[in-house]
């Protein structure tokens, strides 16, 4: 075939484009605008500076919210993990002919709105409600309730992002050859020890995958702490984004301030994962 | 683990050892952990229809003011799914998410298609860096796309007359899922058998004659599912669609603002819905997928 050298830039120029104006353009305003200062004597007015007075006041004043959206996010990353490798497990190696039903059924939910879902478990964890009652009665609660502590915000946030993270390991865990985990049974090794020394390091570019895709939305989700979280003690940067966007005037050169931190911490996260594996996993 | 060490093969000079039969102790803890696993996905399953489940009760709950209790003293109603438009403002902000979720589907599925094959079928000076901008979408967490967004369309794009609104909330969508497309339609074109290609080009085929014929049609699958993420990933936008749309309501945006006053019931009949239309859709999908398949194989026989 002959190459036409021009035609890959054709075919990439458009969504290039695209991103070029709708994703690259904003961050680059944004980050314009996390650097500006306050007009002296007009209270929400702002003009055009390099000031990193902004940075200051997003992590003096919101320190704690960063904190709690970096804790918050790391620990509903370990339990989707923890809930979602038995899932990704059994429908890679397990669920035979029931292997597509059981993957439409990890996407179907988010069909329901994201929103609704997350109403559905401010109910489901209401005070009256048996969840709340039952770990009442076993004394298993910090305190009253599990509704407005930090306790329902991870678990929203395990709920709202466990998809992500089972379909990464779902596909790591199809790329496994079972020929190697046979191998492994065949050696007499057992069942525990063979998924202990192959099959869990063989996925394990789809754990990483899994881990980034839920880390990342978890720690700027700001709904669940809106809708399951209390209005002091659990909120997340997200949250202060949000408010200092749409509720605080002259709040948006902070809030892009705490938005490009925010970014800043996820690229490091993300480079270090991709000069170790690339990006070919994280479908 | 303790038992005895076996080498296949190494047995003698009898030609190849027998499969070793593991011992019982072995093969029923492998039993166990079998159903284990199996029980465990179950639940997991469980715990993620949950909350759908009490989005489909509440849809019939016969509540007074606010859709969160149950209401214990009166029966079940069916008159919210009798009347599906009867709250104000429900089935517009359903309509003009359904018209977000085809409009950015089709230009994300078209341009992101496109940037596939030219990631997939060339190499050129530039490619990483195109990788990398394509990437980059995925590793942002959603609030920061959003604020830059409204940032741009409010500070620098206003200039050029752009008003929050249908228009920037498509503009929005299309960005973070042009990324999702490429990865996916670019699995299925890396995937290709590039000897039916080049099978039609010795039949004489031309280039354009054999992409329209051969390589668009075997992409198509991985097309499809890529457009289907996509409308999925549209249709349940919250954080993005909030910064970015301005007056215009889409139907998360209608759920998440009507919480405070409460939520009408007829959003649960619509969410439900829509949940078993997506189930039933995939699932004809596939069924249509493996009997052609099965179809093809026949017919080769």
């Amino acid at each position: 075939m002959k190459r036409r050298t021009w035609l890959p830039y054709v075919l990439l120029a458009p969504g290039l484009a695209w991103l070029a104006v709708f994703y690259l353009a904003p961050l680059v305003q944004l980050a314009s605008v996390s650097l500006q200062s306050p007009f002296p004597g007009y209270p929400g007015y702002y003009y055009r500076n390099v000031d990193v007075g902004n940075y200051v006041t997003a992590l003096g004043s919101f320190g704690a919210h960063f904190g709690r959206s970096v804790l918050y996010a790391a620990l509903a990353t370990v339990f989707a993990f923890a809930l979602a490798y038995p899932l990704a497990y059994a429908v890679a190696f397990k669920a035979g002919r029931w292997r597509n039903l059981m993957l439409v059924a990890i996407m179907a939910p988010f069909l329901t709105s994201f929103i609704l879902r997350t109403i559905a478990w401010r109910q489901i964890l209401a005070d009256d409600g048996f969840v709340a009652r039952t770990l009442g009665v076993l004394h298993l609660l910090p305190g009253e309730r599990i509704t407005e502590t930090w306790v329902a915000v991870v678990a929203g946030l395990t709920y709202t992002f466990l998809p992500f993270m089972a379909l990464p390991i779902y596909a790591g865990l199809e790329r496994v050859d079972p020929r190697l985990i046979e191998a492994g049974t065949d050696l007499y090794a057992g069942a525990f020890t063979t998924f202990r020394t192959v099959t869990l390091p063989l996925s394990m570019p789809g754990v990483l995958a899994g881990t980034l895709l839920t880390f990342i939305p978890a720690a700027g989700d700001y709904v669940n702490a809106e809708l399951l979280g209390s209005d002091t003690g659990t909120k997340m940067v997200g949250n202060v984004i949000e408010s200092q966007f749409f509720r605080v005037l002259g709040g948006y050169p902070v809030a892009a301030a705490l938005s490009i931190v925010l970014m800043g911490l996820i690229l490091v996260l993300v480079g270090a994962y991709v000069r170790r594996f690339g990006t070919k996993e994280l479908v | 683990m303790s038992g005895p060490t076996h080498v296949p093969g190494s047995t003698g000079p009898s030609g190849p050892a027998p499969a070793p039969v593991p011992p019982a102790r072995v093969r029923l803890a492998q039993w166990l952990a079998d159903r284990a696993v199996m029980a465990t996905a179950i639940a997991v399953l469980a715990y993620l229809f949950l909350p759908v489940a009490y989005t489909f009760a509440f849809s019939f709950n016969d509540y007074t003011k606010s859709n969160i209790v149950w209401n214990a003293q009166s029966s079940p109603t069916l008159e919210h799914w009798a009347d599906p438009c009867g709250a104000p403002g429900v089935c517009e902000a359903l309509i003009t998410s359904l018209q977000v979720g085809l409009l950015s589907t089709l230009v994300a599925t078209v341009l992101g298609t496109m940037i596939a094959f030219g990631l997939v079928r060339h190499t050129f000076a530039g490619r990483r860096a195109a990788e990398v901008l394509v990437f980059l979408p995925m590793a942002t967490p959603e609030i920061v796309l959003g604020a830059s967004l409204l940032t741009i369309f409010v500070q620098g794009f206003s200039r050029f007359g752009v008003e929050l609104g249908f228009a920037t909330v498509v503009a929005a969508h299309v960005m973070f899922a042009l990324s999702f497309v490429v990865v996916t339609v670019r699995a299925r074109v890396a995937s290709l058998d590039p000897r039916l290609e080049e099978a039609a080009m010795d039949l004489y085929a031309g280039p354009v004659e054999t992409f329209w014929r051969v390589t668009l049609p075997l992409t198509a699958p991985g097309i499809l599912g890529a457009a289907l993420l996509s409308f999925a990933l549209s249709f349940d936008d919250f954080i993005i669609t909030n910064f970015v749309s301005g007056d215009t309501t889409t139907f998360p945006v209608f759920v998440y603002v009507s919480y405070l006053r409460g939520i009408p019931a007829q959003a649960n009949v619509i969410g439900f819905s829509m949940f078993v239309v997506a189930v039933v859709l995939v699932l004809l999908g596939q069924a249509l997928v493996s009997g052609r398949a099965l179809r093809t194989r026949r017919s080769r026989r």
